[in-house]
């Protein structure tokens, strides 16, 4: 009748307003848009290509030892200057780089996919599976995060783990240190997504829990992991850079830049031969600080909600 | 045949730190098929509750969840009684349900057209593709133009009454029996009331479905109802035929209620003009709980409380000035 074919067509009308892209389209216009974002993003793009590609670059990849070449201040030859050993500092810094920026993304992708998973467990189901994952979490947590590694460092030590697995322990390591806090983040977005309405509307269509899990609650955390998940890896490149320059955490001759740094750790290094320690020591500056601008840019854009 | 819903002397107490709070007070009332079933009554006196408590939204989560007693029977089977699973193929498909704001009842982050979809693949068995099909047909169905473009955006991009469009796409995609609105048409204006209420009613009249409509608004009712129940302070005071309960309303609540509603045809937010408030759910002792508000009050009204009796044909009210052995006495 008449009041239905109206209604269709005030519905046409109302139908053609704009239907724009996916979220993700828009929220990477609006990254687009914040310059500091985008030059955290350029910096960690240009370690990332410095520290992987740039050694193919470089004529002293060879690690080899040259007394000659020893604790050289820069030149054109060595433009970062040499070791105490006669490396080439700036092959060093690079190779450096890819080791913490490796273990900095592994630790980073298994602390973020336990953590997720626990905590997103926990906070969905809650019951005897969060007390049991949530006490552990705070059991974990109640330990300061770096007291914690120094202990299981030293215990690295005492059990003399070979150096070339030391790396992959120490993945591990800042993981264990890293997951709880995550976990707890996870969880508290969960336990309060779960009360919105959508959830209950999802509940009302008769979705089986796995569906309300993994199709409605898993994309609403996506932004929050991500977040979480860039500015962890600055995390994680700060404590293992740590744990190395206290001798607990990689170990020469795997080069890290913590522990570059900590072989220029004494008087006469430290004052006459910056060379040694400046290019390590800003690379992780500029790295974390880069990484965290960047994790903040990405906070501000995949919040979904409509903003006004 | 037994009607599609019977619910049975409902009650949904709430545990609170200052007290009980009978939100829902040994309720009963019954939808038929193809009826519309409309609960009307002041914010607060327990309508969402009720709604709530046949979906299993209520004391489901044992621990923190409020007493729930009674029986709600729906197509022979006690909703009260079924586990987990059997809630779970009933709700979506067998009993729908639509929320007072689309906006927050559809997920933000999913594209419409999945949201669609999920029941249909849940309840239909329907293949991804197929579901998808079947999704755009339904936005074309109420009425939203470029259905495929719909589809692939998401709620914030829609207005209200769209996507309360999407709501009841979403609630009439598995046919079900029951239709349960929770204030429908709350959330938006008025021009867009009356084509959601339209299309309702258009829906309701192809598919033999039956609707339990809740609304504070006596116009909707007037619109929608074939049965009115209204509620006050977790009670029933008095139900009928919609005809009958307009033209010949018999308790002074709801006298008030029509007394104060506004020209037909014009609806309007604050419609109660009835002197006083609803009383404190935790204060509530023996007693008509409408007798501070109501200008017939008696002695009696203070101290009992009338029970629900039937009165005329079809008509229930609870309320001392029916009760022949006061009136007599
Ligand atoms: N979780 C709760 N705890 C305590 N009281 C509640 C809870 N949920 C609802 N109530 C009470 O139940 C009563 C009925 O609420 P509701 O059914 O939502 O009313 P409405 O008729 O407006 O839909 C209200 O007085 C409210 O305070
Ligand atoms: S029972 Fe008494 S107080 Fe209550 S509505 Fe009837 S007359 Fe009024
Ligand atoms: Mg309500």
């Amino acid at each position: 009748m008449s009041t239905i074919g109206s209604e269709i067509t005030k519905a046409g009308t109302a139908g053609t307003a704009p239907v724009r892209s996916s979220m993700w389209r828009q929220a990477a216009r609006r990254l687009l848009k914040n310059r500091l974002a985008m030059l955290g993003l350029a910096v960690v793009v240009f370690m990332f290509a410095f520290c992987f590609i740039g050694p193919l670059f470089s004529p002293y990849t060879d690690n080899k030892i040259h007394l000659a070449q020893m604790n050289k201040p820069p030149s054109p030859q060595h433009w970062l200057g040499t070791d105490a050993l006669g490396r080439d500092v700036l092959t060093r810094v690079m190779q450096a780089g890819r080791i913490s920026l490796t273990v900095g993304l592994a630790s980073m992708v298994l602390s973020v996919f336990i953590g997720s998973l626990l905590g997103a467990i926990a906070g969905y189901f809650r019951g005897i599976c969060d007390q049991i994952i949530m006490r552990l979490a705070d059991l974990l947590l109640t330990i300061p995060g770096l007291p914690l590694l120094f202990i299981l460092g030293a215990l690295l030590s005492d059990w003399k783990v070979p150096t070339e697995y030391r790396m992959y322990i120490v993945m591990l390591m800042l993981s264990l240190v890293n997951w709880p806090g995550l976990a707890r983040m996870v969880r508290g977005e969960v336990l309060s997504l779960r009360e919105r309405e959508f959830m209950q509307a999802a509940t009302v269509l008769g979705l089986r829990n796995r569906r309300k899990l993994f199709n409605h609650l898993l994309p609403n955390l996506v932004p929050l992991i991500i977040v979480i998940a860039s500015l962890n890896v600055g995390g994680a490149i700060l404590s293992e850079s740590v744990l190395s320059f206290f001798g607990l955490g990689v170990m020469p001759p795997t080069p890290t830049w913590g522990n570059m740094i900590d072989s220029a750790n004494n008087m006469i290094d430290f004052q006459k031969r910056p060379w040694l320690w400046i290019p390590p020591g800003f690379s992780i500056f500029a790295t974390v600080i880069a990484i965290n601008i960047f994790g903040d840019g990405l906070r501000d854009v995949l919040d979904p909600r409509p903003r006004k | 045949m037994s009607d599609l819903l019977e619910i049975d002397r409902l009650k949904v107490y709430f545990d609170t730190r200052e007290g009980t709070v009978k939100a829902v007070d040994d309720v009963s009332l019954r939808v038929r098929r193809g009826e519309t079933v409309c609960i009307v009554g002041e914010s607060g006196c327990g309508k969402s509750i009720t709604a709530m408590s046949i979906m299993g939204l209520v004391g489901s989560n044992a621990a923190a969840g409020p007493f729930v007693d009674g029986q709600i029977r729906f197509d022979g089977r006690n909703l009260l009684r079924l586990d987990r699973n059997e809630l779970r193929t009933i709700r979506g498909r067998e009993i729908a349900m639509i929320f007072q704001e689309p906006m927050t009842s559809l997920n933000p982050v999913l594209p419409i057209g999945e949201q669609i979809m999920e029941p249909l693949i849940e309840h239909l068995k329907l293949s991804r593709k197929a579901a998808r099909a079947r999704a755009i047909e339904l936005i074309r169905k109420v009425g939203i133009s470029r259905p495929e473009q719909i589809a692939k955006s998401y709620p914030h991009e829609l207005s209200g009454g769209m996507l309360q469009r999407i709501m009841i796409a979403i609630a009439i995609s598995c046919n079900p029996k029951l239709l349960i609105a929770d204030e429908p048409t709350t959330a938006l204006d008025v021009t867009i009331q009356a084509q959601i209420l339209d299309m309702m009613r258009q829906f309701k009249a192809d598919s033999n479905m039956s609707i339990l409509l809740i609304t504070h608004d006596l116009g909707v009712v007037a619109e929608m109802a074939d049965y009115v129940v209204v509620m006050y302070s977790g009670k029933v005071v008095e139900e009928g035929e919609v005809v009958e309960l307009f033209t010949n309303p018999k308790h002074p609540y709801t006298r008030g209620l029509l007394k104060s509603k506004p020209v037909i045809n014009q609806r309007q937010d604050e419609l109660y003009s009835i002197p006083g408030q609803v009383p404190n759910p935790l204060e509530l002792r023996p007693s008509c709980y409408f007798h501070e508000r109501c200008e017939r009050c008696m002695d009696v009204c203070r101290t009992r409380e009338p029970r629900l009796r039937e009165v005329g044909d079809n008509g229930k009210v609870a309320c001392w000035l029916y009760e022949e052995a006061v009136v007599h006495a």
